[in-house]
């Protein structure tokens, strides 16, 4: 042992105060000092941002603010501002509808989409935030069949048997999933179809004229309404299909294993227009030549095919994160495959795939707009189409894409906005 | 060993296996097991790393499958059948030497889950279950946390809980303690321990050779995939007969 004999003894016998900080370290100018202004190369810069964002601002500012928001074509705008340089926001508000619905939505027909997007948020909600009560999920299932009738219009009978096959469907696989999870789930798609092949047979003898609302034909949606549309749908349909392959490619079964390995591998290495281009023209000659599936419907399967296999990879990497203790805690307890996947698996596992799948999410919700190049006339296509060269308004380019690019912005920044929200929500590892 | 007198073994049989061999591909890892464990029998099974210890264990629930001889739980022929695979494995409780719990569900719901899903069990019923259990392992303010804020020894006295709320009749034990501390270790050999003077039937692969002393009544000592040596405790470290178990013991209790 040491010499201890330099340690004094002590004991404190009155409590130190608590005192305010120094004014230096605390309130804006420590967050200034520390944010803005913390190395020399630091302070640079902040300048430098400073000035650029000054620049970009006293360009547009002006020019938003000044800008005419009535008049009934370009050369009459051009003729109220007066040689000055403005934006010439009348194009929206003349022309909002088209942007909206598409130029051949017919117009005293508008509530109906309005209503559908309305109930879309409703039947969102207890998806996105499952705090909510769970009741609220009858809305949602509804919804797909309420939407569609509401937008298409046409017979009632047809949603109503669509929903019935759906529900005949679920019958058979809750029936046989006990047994073994394939056999209930191709058991109950297989149900459903035949349930639709048979009660379509069987429905236009006897078509219900009763509840049919005027129908509106699919080649007449259009704008933005018509993205909403492809993104909703296709992003619902293509994650539980994402899904599916992802556990089919992780299968024991050879078959469905390589089944979904060329599926997934195909339709990767195949741009999404050239799949868009086959839904429009080519698809056509491999159907007989009677048959006519709708475009919207022929459309949707392909960008639905195409980010389910994308999602599909991103799932099976949350699949691969997960330590194989848990499929292994798992079946010792004795739970079936479809309830290890369900209840342990999938939930850990879309966790983790979430930054992903929103990615895919926003991207397909962005690509929608291809469906411009197959003459889908969609916000893009509507602003290229019959606005740009109509003879009022041909060469307003700025207001009319910057409409667009805000409308799609608040929308993917919305769902980025969610996902992170979910993530934190969902982070119970406290790592 | 006072302990050791009160727990009965009885003759009811509850697991057989009969020359049972297994291999990872090419490489023979099981070889001629045959072993026979009576209803309320507490077996240890030790040996060096890579002799097989954990795949045998992981045979009986069929975590591992094995390509000859046959493997009898209660009465029930382990076979490729998924019936009789999902019925011995609601029979068997199983813990792991990490634990194994589900992260994104709390304590209670991991003890639930089982119970509710396989067992059909009411909601109700399966948590007062749950909560039984984890008085008993002595965590029951744990409950509404999740897996990822408790310590090591804690979570292991989950995944016993976990596994006891599905009331199995034989218990595996796969290094149970090697992941934790040592303070740890002791509160999870005390709960087993106790499990064990309750006459529940177990089989613990483990290298506390103190626990195997205290509880077991027949310690089984492998190597190479073999079952080299068995015998009641006190004969086994006392007066071991084979030269590879004198040198696995005098490595392990020489320091």
């Amino acid at each position: 042992m040491s010499d201890n004999s330099h340690l004094a003894a002590f004991v404190r016998t009155e409590e130190a105060p608590s005192l305010p900080p120094p004014s230096s370290a605390a309130g804006p100018i420590k967050w200034m000092r520390d944010n803005l202004f913390a190395t020399p190369a630091n302070a640079v810069l902040t300048i430098v941002a400073v000035l650029v964002i000054y620049k970009v601002l006293s360009g547009i500012l002006p020019w938003m603010l000044a800008g005419v928001w009535d008049s009934p074509s370009l050369a009459a705008c051009r003729e109220i501002l007066d040689g000055k340089s403005a934006a010439c926001f009348a194009v929206l508000t003349e022309r909002w509808n088209q942007l909206i619905f598409g130029f051949k939505y017919p117009v005293d027909l508008y509530w109906r989409p309005a209503i559908v997007l309305i109930l879309f948020f409703a039947a969102a909600a207890p998806v996105l935030f499952f705090d909510l009560p769970r009741k609220l999920l009858v809305i949602t299932a509804l919804f797909p069949f309420i939407a569609y009738w509401l937008i298409w219009g046409g017979s009632v009978s047809t949603p109503i048997l669509a929903f019935a096959g759906v529900v005949v469907g679920y019958l058979v696989y809750s029936r046989f999933v006990a047994q073994n999870f394939a056999i209930g789930f191709f058991g109950g798609v297989a149900a459903a179809l035949i349930f639709w092949g048979i009660g379509g047979a069987v429905l236009p003898d006897s078509t219900i004229a009763e509840g049919a609302m005027r129908s509106v034909p699919s080649r007449d949606l259009g704008g933005f309404m018509l993205n909403m549309m492809l993104g909703v749908t296709c992003v619902s349909l293509s994650v539980p299909i994402g899904i599916a392959l992802a556990l089919g490619r992780q299968s024991s079964m050879p078959l469905i294993k390589y089944v979904c390995v060329v599926f997934i591998e195909f339709v990767r290495g195949v741009p999404l227009i050239t799949l868009l281009f086959v839904a429009s023209v080519m698809l056509a000659y491999f159907f007989p030549p009677d048959a006519t599936v709708d475009l919207f419907l022929r459309v949707v399967i392909m960008i639905t095919l195409f980010s389910a296999a994308y999602i599909a990879e991103v799932i099976r990497g949350g699949l691969a994160a997960l330590p194989t203790g848990q499929y292994e805690a798992a079946d010792s307890l004795g739970l079936d495959y479809a309830q290890a996947m369900r209840l342990i698996i999938l939930p850990q596992a879309l966790k983790i795939s979430i930054p992903g799948i929103v990615n895919v999410a926003v991207g397909l919700f962005k690509d929608t707009t291809l469906v411009s190049v197959i003459s889908m006339f969609d916000l893009v296509g509507m602003i290229r189409g019959p606005i740009l060269a109509s003879a009022e308004w041909n060469g307003v380019y700025w207001e009319l894409f910057g409409c667009a690019a805000l409308l799609f912005f608040v929308v993917c920044y919305g769902i980025s906005q969610y996902s992170q929200w979910l993530e934190r929500r969902l982070a119970t590892d406290h790592r | 060993m006072s302990e050791q007198t009160q727990m009965q073994v009885s003759d009811e049989i509850a697991i057989t296996i009969q020359s049972m061999n297994k291999w990872y591909g090419a490489f023979h890892v099981l070889r001629d097991i045959n072993l026979t464990v009576n209803r309320g029998e507490r077996i240890v099974i030790c040996g060096p790393s890579g002799s097989g210890k954990s795949t045998l264990i992981r045979c009986i629930n069929a975590l591992e499958e094995h390509q000859q001889g046959s493997i009898e739980v209660d009465g029930t022929l382990l076979s490729s059948d998924l019936k009789n695979v999902d019925k011995i494995r609601s029979e068997v409780g199983m813990c792991f030497q990490h634990f194994n719990l589900f992260p994104h569900l709390t304590i209670l719901e991991n003890c639930t889950l089982a119970p509710i899903w396989v067992r059909k069990t009411p909601r109700k019923e399966a948590e007062e279950t749950a909560m039984h259990f984890l008085e008993k392992v002595k965590i029951p303010e744990q409950a509404d946390k999740y897996p990822g804020q408790l310590s090591g020894g804690q979570q292991q006295r989950v995944a016993i809980a976990r596994s006891l709320c599905m009331r199995p009749r034989i218990m595996l034990f796969d290094e149970p303690t090697s992941a934790l501390d040592p303070e740890m270790i002791k509160e999870v050999l005390d709960t087993m321990i106790e499990l064990a003077e309750e006459g529940m039937t177990m089989l613990c692969v483990t290298h506390e050779m103190g626990f195997a002393r205290q509880v077991a009544n027949r310690v089984i000592f492998m190597d190479a995939g073999q079952i080299v040596e068995q015998n009641e405790p006190e004969e086994f470290f006392n007066n071991p007969k084979s030269d590879r178990t004198k040198l696995f013991l005098s490595q392990i209790l020489g320091h």
